[in-house]
């Protein structure tokens, strides 16, 4: 309505610079899109192929709906371990890293104590190092303790990348909660385990659960450390890697599609909180 | 129990598990690079540098990093940019313009593979339109600077999103009257953008740099997939020496350069962008 | 039963006092109004007697059980805090029924008190809807209904009725004063308005800088101020103040008119409520300078001997800036203060 009415008072070659700038606004917001979609559509568009299309030439890129290369991945030897063996590395680091995050979370948004500030120094210094080469001493220290080549091995070193978000992020999350809130519960009858529980928890959940789809994430996606420690357990981005220069071409773009399709889900899932996680994360 | 107990309580396993799997592994590769049965030497360090392949790996991950991550933050800044003019489809831009952000570095690579490869859709598109004959082998080893490029566009069309992500809650964190102040004194929208945005998003920028330049350093999964061992970076080696190689000291060694190169540039970024005290918002 | 004795209780913030050293007796039934500038301190003695915040020094009682060390729930208090505290992922029905729900009370009982608080807070039409959907008002009545529907023996409410619309102020205000006193409840009640102080307050207890100046019932307050400052911080417009020398014993020159006072020191504070003064032959000599019809009255801010001088006065005189007026106080409402000290004497 105010566009209607500016229009009219507006001399020509103002309104025609105007509306060409904002052509080339929207222009640019397409040309972005694309280069982030385009990518992804052609990698499912190889997925979606029989494996002689995938290795054919030349591509019209127009999926033909061929499930043979999925069919081949899928019954490829070790391909639904790999899978498997993701989503127990993943779900064991999400459990892994807001458990023992979280907790720290609450105590830095809640209490003002000696030695807070070393603990933040603590956290933020993983920030400066180089994560997935813990893989390197680790796998020593892991083959003593038993824990080589296990989901629970490699999910410790992920839940030592997924920490310091999970901290951060829940750090954020509580702090976002009045404390006042727990007061007014404590004042209610309730001790601090029932007011978290009763008052907090149901306001951070959904906070949580996004942070928890984060460390998920990590977990998935992660490669070096994955490939270093598992061998006979690999998880799905280590197989694929590892089986890089022997494997033919569809099997690796159905593997690529398998890892996309999921982070595409996960960013659904939290894009909501994408921006306050990062906002708070980066101070 | 003493209420005084309590946060220690809370951030023990945070704390334990950080002494005991970041603090002590990193002390391990320190001791692991420099001993031997025969106590300390420097012959895994020396072993390590007098390879042929040293040279060049640590060579190639600095450009990378010199050349990705510049373009990383010109990119998002223009991506920022307009997300936070948009006023409708705010929400779906920014879905879609973050979405890389989940995605691993084999999966990026592999996605540029599709788009590379000899039978990939680049070399349709060019013979189609007739630019060239028959398809060209980008990847091959005789074209180190293709796959370079390969490797840049892959890091740059999947990392830039999370640098535009730290730069718009950041510029979310700008308070609407600076740049209202500025346009009454008649600054143009490229000086507001010169003179309000950066200098407030300084610490923005800090982090996403520091993550970004650590992360570049870190490449790893996209450059096996699209050169495989053409073109040697940092961590491909370590990964070498440690499985293929079995030489554990020697991989230690290379975590070293990679960690040392890591410090120095978060110490440098804290260093150049760093807020004057008292200058925050 | 619930006395509540607080001894000698202290606070510090690092290196900040905020409470010097608090002794304050509350009589069991009795409403006790915290009255005092920004920043004096009532919100964190409120919170000290809850049991949110603990005292660097003292001690506190309530009903003869010393509780200072004990949890919040376990004092018998209910609180409605300054800034409401309205849980936001319950309903307004869930959020009054909160406390009693921790109690563990029979769902009948539980509907009974929730309706009956909420009837009396004027939210009975709300009871379905969440915090987001509340304005601050509505949300402030809903923080009230919550502690009522405690029926604590104790009841601590911190600027309850800050943020309602002056005639529900009024409103609120009756009804409140109502419920409590019907109820065994002892109140302690926080707030910046002098007026709801003075209507609702059994006694008011007037804090300074962290200290508390006076704990006297309202009229007590307004006549007879125990220092310098509850007179200029109580009454509006401000009690009157002028430096007085001796005359004579007994005898005092304020402002070239001699005065009997208390025989004493050299140097007194003379102190007059402007609503005090008559104009007659005799009395102070004022400048007018403002003058300000107030209906039934009219405010007269003047100048005396270089200070200024407010004086309350009959709105059917007529006096211009600039006309000079004697005015004359009444004498049993001469008040005196050692400048030293600012303590009445
Ligand atoms: N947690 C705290 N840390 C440091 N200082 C505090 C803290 N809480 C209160 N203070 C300080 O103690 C003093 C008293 O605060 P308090 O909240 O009790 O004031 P108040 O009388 O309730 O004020 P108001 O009428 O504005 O609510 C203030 O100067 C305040 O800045
Ligand atoms: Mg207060």
């Amino acid at each position: 309505m105010t566009a209607i009415t500016t229009e009219t008072d507006v001399p020509r070659t103002v309104e025609s610079a105007r509306s060409a700038g904002k052509f080339l606004f929207i222009a640019a917001i397409v040309l972005i899109c694309a280069w982030v979609l385009v990518p992804i559509y052609l990698l499912l568009v190889n997925t979606l192929s029989s494996p002689s299309e995938v290795s054919g030439f030349p591509k019209t890129g127009i999926p033909s709906f061929d499930f043979g290369s999925i069919q081949f991945f899928l019954s490829f030897a070790g391909v639904l371990k790999a899978l498997w063996n993701s989503l127990l590395v993943a779900v064991l680091t999400m459990i892994l890293s807001i458990g023992i995050g979280a907790p720290a979370g609450y105590a830095l948004s809640r209490f003002e104590f000696p030695g807070k500030e070393i603990f933040r120094m603590l956290v933020i210094m993983t920030r400066a190092f180089p994560l997935p080469l813990l893989a390197l001493p680790l796998a020593v220290f892991f083959i003593r303790t038993g824990l080589d080549d296990t989901a629970l091995g490699l999910a410790i070193v992920h839940t030592v990348l997924a920490i310091p978000f999970a901290v951060l992020i829940t750090f954020s999350l509580f702090s976002g909660i009045p404390i006042e809130l727990e007061e007014a519960a404590w004042t209610l009858g309730c001790n601090r385990l029932q007011a978290f529980r009763k008052v907090v928890l149901p306001l951070v959940l959904p906070g949580i659960a996004a942070s928890a789809v984060f460390a998920f994430t990590i977990s998935w996606n992660e490669v070096f450390a994955a490939a270093v420690l598992t061998i006979e357990n690999r998880t799905l981005p280590a197989f694929l890697v590892q089986s890089l220069n022997v494997s033919p071409l569809h099997l690796k773009f159905a593997g690529g599609a398998a890892m996309v399709i999921p982070a595409l889900i996960f960013i659904f899932a939290v894009r909501k909180y994408l921006f306050a996680m990062w906002g708070i994360a980066n101070r | 129990m003493s209420p005084k107990a309590l946060p220690y309580l809370l951030l023990l396993p945070a704390t334990v598990f950080l002494l005991v799997f970041f603090v002590y592994p990193f002390a391990q590769i320190a001791i692991l690079a420099f001993s031997s049965e025969s106590g300390p030497t420097l012959r895994h360090v020396q072993t390590m540098a007098s390879h042929w392949k040293f040279g060049s790996a640590l060579g190639w991950t600095v450009l990378l990093a010199a050349v990705v991550v510049p373009i990383q933050l010109a990119v998002a800044l223009s991506m920022a940019s307009i997300v936070t003019k948009l006023k409708s489809g705010r929400n779906t831009v920014l879905y879609i313009f973050s979405i890389p952000l989940g995605l691993s570095d084999l999966a990026a690579g592999i996605v540029w593979l599709a788009i590379f490869e000899q039978s990939g859709f680049l070399n349709s598109m060019l013979v189609g339109l007739g630019v060239v004959e028959r398809p060209i082998l980008f990847l091959s080893y005789q074209n180190v600077w293709v796959i370079f490029l390969a490797v840049v566009l892959a890091e740059v069309w999947r990392a830039t999103a999370i640098v535009m992500v730290i730069l718009v809650s950041g510029m979310g964190l700008i308070p609407k009257e600076y740049y209202e102040a500025a346009e009454v004194f008649g600054a143009s929208p490229w000086k507001r953008f010169l003179k309000v945005t950066l200098p407030m998003l300084r610490p923005s920028l800090q982090s996403a740099l520091i993550l970004r330049t650590l992360a570049a350093f870190e490449v790893f999964a996209v450059v096996v997939t699209l050169g495989g061992s053409t073109l040697p970076v940092l961590m491909g080696e370590t990964f070498q020496w440690q499985f293929a190689l079995q030489d554990r000291n020697v991989a230690s060694a290379y975590a070293l350069v990679i960690l040392g190169i890591s410090i120095a540039a978060t110490l440098f970024f804290l260093r150049v962008l760093r807020v004057p005290k008292g200058a925050t918002i | 039963m619930a006395e509540i004795v607080i001894k000698n209780v202290a606070k510090s913030f690092g290196s900040f006092q905020a409470l010097h050293s608090i002794d304050l007796t509350i009589a069991d039934q009795e409403f006790m109004v915290l009255l005092g500038a920004s920043g004096c301190g009532k919100t964190t003695l409120l919170r000290i007697i809850a049991g949110l915040e603990t005292p660097t020094q003292g001690e506190v009682w309530i009903g003869g059980r010393r509780v200072d060390k004990l949890p919040p729930r376990e004092r018998g208090i209910a609180m409605v805090f300054q800034n409401y505290a309205v849980f936001p992922h319950l309903t307004v029905f869930e959020n009054i029924a909160f406390g009693l729900r921790m109690k563990k009370l029979p769902q009948p009982e539980i509907d009974r008190r929730v309706n009956r608080t909420a009837e009396l807070m004027h939210i009975e039409q709300l009871l379905k809807r969440y915090s987001g959907q509340l304005s601050g008002g509505q949300r402030q009545r809903v923080a009230v209904a919550r502690a009522l529907a405690m029926e604590p023996d104790v009841i601590l409410m911190d600027e309850p009725l800050s943020n309602l619309d002056a005639l529900l102020r009024l409103e609120m205000r009756a009804e409140l004063k109502g419920v409590l006193a019907g109820s065994k409840t002892t109140t302690i009640y926080v707030t910046h308005d002098q007026v709801e102080a003075m209507s609702l307050a059994d006694r008011i207890s007037v804090m300074n800088g962290g200290k508390i100046v006076q704990a006297a019932s309202p009229v007590e307050v307004y006549r007879n101020p125990a220092a310098r400052f509850v007179g200029s911080f109580i009454g509006n417009p401000p009690m009157n103040f002028i430096p007085a020398t001796r005359a004579a014993n007994g005898q005092w020159q304020v402002a070239g008119v001699t005065l009997s006072g208390p025989a004493g020191p050299d140097k007194l504070d003379f102190a007059i409520r402007p609503e005090d003064l008559t104009v007659a032959p005799g009395g102070l000599k004022a400048t007018a300078r403002v003058i300000e019809p107030l209906g039934a009255h009219t405010l007269v801010t003047s100048d005396v001997d270089g200070r200024l001088f407010r004086a309350v006065l009959d709105s059917d005189i007529t006096v211009a800036p600039g006309d000079e007026l004697s005015l004359v106080p009444k004498p049993d409402r001469i008040r005196w203060f050692d400048p030293e000290t600012s303590n009445a004497v």
